[in-house]
């Protein structure tokens, strides 16, 4: 099924324009012109027309409120304070994929530190609760903006750098936060970290609320920050911005051609991607009462990054189910023992050589995808 | 000088395909085992044997497993994503690493394995320099290693292939270079380099563990990015300053900040010379 003959790198050119071009047309312009020819994956591709069809005569306001049902109806049904353990996990984890998604998946840029954000926005709670009493509520603000901080400045050297000494230098700062915890015993606490952070209460008039040490909780405390980010990116992916974000990660001097600014853009992806971090982390310092470095290490980072490409780069539903899935896979997996991480590594492995774009790739990545090889 | 084998590797690779090959790490750790398992087959066959043919046989044997596993690694995993979004292959590298850990983990089992001291630690001192002969056979055998393989991606055939490959894939698969072949040949040279390292790491620590891999390809990553990721002198000479900057950052400062010290020294290298020592200034056409 070929719509156009000829040079094949001809028809390259125009469809990376096409590609480019969408950052700035409406999309529903393009819609269906372009014939998919993936040979692999066909199975996969079978089921996820035959659920996409199944569900789309559905409105989509109507599917993300039974979503929103379930998640928030869940306590209720499943008592079992394990799964609702893990859904919480799973839940900061899913912040975080959403954080690094802006970096990697909108703006395109490489980021191998992610979780030295998510260790700063935990030991900033950790620290300003310790010392100065500062509560949750405000801590995660605090966290946010201090994380943001030092995304921003840590982004300061991606105007010189480029792709993989980017990606480089964010590894280098991931380990340098990490060992600096763990060295700095003074103020960290070293490798024990902190200890007895305030779990969050909430004050309604003369009644208090203690968030204490039980799951539910904070089960609903993520998901609610859950809804909220991404209600907030699913704004600002369509916003100048996210628009920006998109061109730089297609073509960086196309882009700067066009008219965006660089340099703020990529300020913005890693100041929004810490901001997220940086509550992420500050929940779990909440709901831990504890940090310390190893919560932080270089192979967490790596996981993160997983979530988002598993899920689909750029794709926000993406990061969440690559998070959701990453997280209780190794769960399901209890029952091969020991044997767990290594059907974990097979699994991760098999659903990449199926679905190379992601489980949910985005639209743009998707076209791209036969079109464009390996830069 | 053990960095230095490995960060070689992840240059070729990194050259032709522009992928960061995460399990490398991995695959020098399997080589230190590797090498383990012959020395104990070794010892079952024939109790006593010579320590130089022992030590040059194992470090071979361990070469080839390693580079037969790179270029199965590279056939299965990466082949097949080599169209597709870059990230991809990241991610089949990072589930290998998880799936050659816990298969070395299970069969050698968790915990550090004692790695025999095939030669025995001999030391020496020159004015105020102290070394032992490991030390020695270790730098003799990189610097070799390493002399060999520079002579072949310059000269031979296959090396100046390579170089097209990595210089313009597709002027080079227009001149009848078989682009899969030579990726193959990159992850067989790479891996068995790797497997070099593995061994010699053993031999030099005396220990090895699962986890090995994982800190070591980090580092010997950083260093071929610091001499200028793809370029093979750049990796070579990466690693040397990485080393050196390392037990210096250990001997003066203190052994906790090394590994900051390290990566402090990359961020002042990657500012002042965004793409690494010896990497070239590519200059985007448009």
């Amino acid at each position: 099924m070929k719509k156009r003959t000829g040079d094949p790198t001809e028809e390259k050119k125009f469809r990376k324009l096409r590609a480019l071009n969408k950052s700035v047309i409406p999309e529903y312009f393009y819609r269906g012109s372009i014939d998919s020819r993936s040979k692999r994956a066909g199975m996969t591709r079978v089921l996820l027309g035959a659920l996409k069809s199944s569900s789309a005569s559905l409105p989509e306001s109507f599917k993300i409120s039974l979503l929103l049902v379930v998640i928030f109806t869940l306590p209720f049904f499943d008592k079992n304070p394990y799964h609702i353990d893990i859904m919480v996990t799973a839940g900061i984890f899913m912040l975080l994929a959403s954080g690094l998604n802006v970096i990697v998946g909108f703006a395109g840029i490489l980021n191998l530190g992610y979780a030295a954000f998510y260790a700063m926005g935990a030991y900033t709670y950790a620290l300003v609760n310790l010392h100065l009493g500062v509560p949750f509520w405000a801590g995660l603000w605090v966290s946010g903006f201090v994380t943001a901080l030092f995304g921003i400045l840590l982004a300061l050297p991606a105007f010189r750098l480029s792709g993989d000494y980017l990606a480089i230098v964010t590894l280098g700062f991931g380990e340098i936060v990490r060992i600096t915890l763990n060295n700095l015993d003074r103020i960290t606490g070293g490798p024990n970290g902190l200890l007895g952070i305030q779990h969050p209460a909430l004050h309604f008039s003369s009644y208090q609320y203690q968030f204490g040490v039980r799951s539910e909780p904070y089960y609903f405390l993520v998901f609610s920050l859950v809804v909220i980010v991404v209600f907030f990116l699913k704004r600002l992916e369509s916003s100048r911005l996210g628009r920006a974000w998109v061109a730089i990660r297609e073509d960086e001097l196309a882009a700067s051609c066009m008219g965006v600014d660089l340099g703020w853009a990529k300020l913005s992806a890693f100041g929004i991607g810490g901001f997220i971090a940086g509550i992420a982390g500050c929940v779990f310092a909440a709901k831990q009462g504890t940090v310390s470095p190893d919560s932080f290490d270089f192979v967490v980072s790596v996981m993160i990054l997983a979530m988002v490409v598993l899920g689909g780069l750029g794709n926000i539903w993406g990061a969440l189910l690559g998070a959701f899935m990453l997280n209780l896979l190794p769960e399901f997996l209890r029952g091969f023992d020991i044997y767990r991480m290594l059907f974990f590594g097979i699994a991760m492995i098999l659903i990449m050589l199926l679905r190379p774009q992601g489980i949910l790739g985005e639209r743009r990545h998707k076209e791209e995808f036969h079109s464009q090889s390996s830069r | 000088m053990i960095y230095a084998l490995i960060a070689l590797g992840y240059t070729l690779v990194y050259g032709i395909l522009q992928l960061i090959n995460f399990a490398h790490g991995e695959i020098f750790m399997v080589g230190a085992y590797l090498g383990l398992f012959v020395y104990t087959l070794s010892q079952t066959v024939s109790g006593n044997l010579a320590a130089t043919p022992l030590t040059i046989s194992i470090i071979v044997l361990a070469m080839i497993g390693t580079a037969a596993l790179g270029v199965t690694i590279e056939r299965f995993a990466y082949r097949p994503l080599r169209n597709s979004p870059r990230l991809a292959p990241l991610i089949t590298a990072i589930g290998l690493s998880f799936l050659l850990q816990n298969a070395v983990m299970l069969i050698f089992g968790p915990s550090d394995k004692n790695f025999p001291q095939i030669i025995k630690s001999q030391n020496y001192s020159w004015g105020n320099v102290a070394f032992t002969n490991l030390q020695i056979l270790i730098a003799l055998t990189s610097i070799l290693l390493m002399v060999v393989l520079n002579a072949f991606i310059k000269n031979s055939k296959l090396g100046k292939a390579m170089r097209a490959l990595a210089d313009d894939p597709k002027a080079a698969s227009l001149v009848g270079i078989n682009p899969d072949q030579i990726i193959s040949i990159a992850f067989l040279i790479g891996s068995g380099l790797a497997g070099a390292g593995g061994v010699m790491f053993g031999m030099y620590y005396n220990t090895i563990n699962f986890h090995d891999g994982y800190l070591v390809g980090l580092k010997a990553f950083t260093a071929a990015v610091l001499g200028g990721i793809g370029n093979v002198p750049g990796a070579m000479l990466g690693g040397l300053l990485i080393g050196i900057l390392e037990s210096l950052g250990a001997g003066y400062l203190s052994s906790e900040w090394k590994n900051v010290f390290a990566f402090f020294i990359l961020f002042l290298v990657l500012l002042l010379r965004p793409s690494g020592l010896l990497g070239s200034r590519v200059v985007k056409k448009v």
